[in-house]
């Protein structure tokens, strides 16, 4: 079975990025005729800026953004965390996967929301979720979950059963 | 509960004004305003009767859903797709077993096919039209509203007679559909869509003319095409600002290939462009649902593969091999190999997409739903900027957004 490939072969990125390519990219997966790329964390705002503005690639549009735990297989020497940009080029409408490994305690990874300002709320909710700092967000709390929560409901290690009852508005009172 | 000044959010803006030091309003409004379509809630800062900004509060709604998708394995979460955007169902349930064929590598038969892409834009109609009542109905056209509750129950009965259920259907299967169509169904389709065309009219006349409408639409909610790449928006929030991106058209998929219709695209970003863009739609739905039912294919409505779709009832009986897949099925559910794939459709109010990784077993390591109503929402603050308080309800009626779908 062949799916349409959404976005452009590695060739023609290679290409593109000339130089940039081997300073960026770690190593690429393709899958299902989707392109994913592992790129180095530690420059992840200049990359997006490089994907965005290179006239040839023009991925303008930040389609979604969002982080995946991988606790129980991880790979030799493969952080935990990896976040995850999926970008979309309203020019070709070519896609095209980003994955960023992120590691310290808490884990730590550059903002996007200066390429595109609507990361802003992607990233919240990743920090919200994985518990991931975005170093230089301009509003970087919790958006789903309630303020006070403890923990950080989408990572491996939290329970999805077995939770006592979230009772908020008793904490509330308690504390009055 | 009485009402207690320590969110964050709201301790943000009183420190805000503070610093400030001007006589600037906050307003609560939400969670329970009727006009937040929901339960939204909005914090806004305001000089007179002018906003000076607004601070969406949202979660109230938050189920876990991407979490409960891990616990659930791929087939058992399809029900709970309904429960995204409640109000267009059948293309939540697309988009979700879409993603599961991608990563799995199958194709639905074609009959399936067609039956989804009609259900589908049936759904969008549903939608648009619950949409064009209710933000007219907040404007204060009432008379509107009532007239699409009309035609929305004529699409709920086709979808009864489907599937059985009329609100949260879970009729898309990995590898086709649940059971087929009766033999009506093309009918009672083709009679709703040929009523229709003149129905579709009959609002725009009460609307599209109307001086007070276009007074509180016009130059309203303004957001450039630019802007709204930059937020991520999608769906017809971006295609009334001139950006020309239909995922049916751009990233085909099912069958949209083979029909033929038009994207239709606004000029001035405002109010009113975008409810000319969801007019058109649904006109051009009315169109493709045509085609359709005219290429309506014969044949098998999910694939024969039996590690992906239950086996007939009547086999279970003769075969034991049916009867090991009927049970492995129904224990374990339908695997995925591992990978990654992300697989977006144009549901009604932008783009839906869901970012599945697989690991070998019938549960998905993630399951990411990439929400339209989410990103459009995050541009409210800079579409509200500078108008009166009572656009901010035309505003928030425009993005068409469902907070089941924002906070999932």
């Amino acid at each position: 079975m062949s799916f349409p490939i959404v976005g452009e072969p590695i060739e023609a990125i290679k290409e593109k990025l000339d130089i940039l390519y081997n300073e960026f990219v770690e190593r690429f997966v393709e899958f299902r005729g989707e392109l994913t790329l592992y790129v180095k964390p530690e420059r992840i705002v200049e990359i997006c800026r490089t994907f965005r503005d290179n006239n040839g690639l023009a991925y303008n549009m930040l389609a979604d953004l969002t982080a995946v735990d991988n606790l129980n297989n991880m790979r030799d020497g493969e952080p935990r965390f990896h976040v995850v940009y999926h970008l979309f080029s309203t020019v070709s409408k070519h896609r095209i996967r980003l994955k960023a490994p992120v590691v310290g305690e808490p884990p730590t990874i550059d903002s996007v929301t200066p390429v595109w300002c609507g990361a802003n709320w992607h990233e919240r909710e990743c920090f919200d979720m994985f518990g991931i700092v975005f170093r230089g967000h301009p509003d970087l709390r919790r958006i789903l979950m309630p303020e006070d929560w403890e923990g950080y409901p989408l990572r491996k290690d939290f329970p999805v059963a077995d939770q006592e009852p979230y009772e908020y508005i008793n904490k509330q009172l308690a504390d009055e | 509960m009485p009402y207690k000044l320590d969110f964050q959010t709201d301790r943000r803006i009183s420190e805000t004004i503070k610093q400030l030091n001007n006589d600037h309003m906050v307003l609560n409004m939400g969670p329970q305003h009727p006009s937040t379509h929901g339960v939204l809630r909005l914090v806004i800062e305001l000089d007179g009767e002018e906003i000076v900004d607004v601070i969406p509060d949202i979660g109230y709604l938050h189920r876990g859903m991407e979490k409960l998708a891990e616990a659930k394995g791929y087939h058992r979460f399809i029900p709970f797709t309904d429960r995204l955007d409640y109000l267009a169902p059948m293309s939540n349930n697309t988009g979700l077993v879409l993603t599961v064929e991608k990563l799995i590598g199958i194709e639905a038969p074609p009959r399936a096919q067609y039956l989804r892409v009609i259900l589908c834009e049936l759904a969008r109609i549903s939608s648009h039209l619950l949409w064009l009542g209710t933000s007219a109905l907040d404007i204060g056209a009432m008379s509107v509203f009532l007239y699409t509750f009309r035609e929305r129950e004529t699409i709920y009965d086709i979808f009864e007679e489907v599937c059985g259920a009329r609100f949260t259907v879970s009729y898309m299967r990995v590898g086709g559909v649940s059971v087929d169509v009766p033999p009506h169904f093309v009918k009672m389709v083709q009679t709703f869509i040929d009523d229709f065309g003149a129905k579709i009219e009959e609002y725009a006349t009460l609307l599209t003319d109307n001086k007070i409408w276009r007074l509180r639409t016009e130059g309203i909610g303004v957001i450039s095409g630019e802007r709204a790449v930059e937020y991520g928006m999608t769906g017809p929030c971006l295609r009334g600002s001139g950006v020309d991106v239909d995922l049916r058209r751009d990233n085909p998929y099912l069958v949209y290939d083979e029909l033929d219709f038009n994207v239709p695209l606004g000029e001035n970003g405002d109010t009113f462009d975008r409810y000319l863009v969801r007019m058109e739609e649904m006109r051009q739905s009315r169109r493709i649902i045509r085609q359709a039912l005219k290429k309506l294919p014969g044949g098998l409505i999910k694939v024969e593969d039996n590690k992906v779709s239950f086996p007939k009832r009547s086999t279970i009986e003769n075969s034991m091999e049916a009867l090991i897949h009927h049970f492995l099925l129904s224990s374990d559910g339908v695997k995925a190999p591992a990978g990654e794939v992300y697989m977006s459709i144009e549901a009604p109010k932008g783009e839906l997409g869901f970012y599945a990784v697989g690991d070998g077993s019938p549960y998905p390591k993630r399951m990411r739903i990439r929400s339209p109503s989410f990103v459009n929402l995050s541009a409210l603050p800079e579409m509200s900027r500078g108008h009166m308080i009572a656009d901010v309800v035309a505003i928030i009626g425009t993005i068409d957004l469902v907070l089941g779908d924002c906070d999932r």
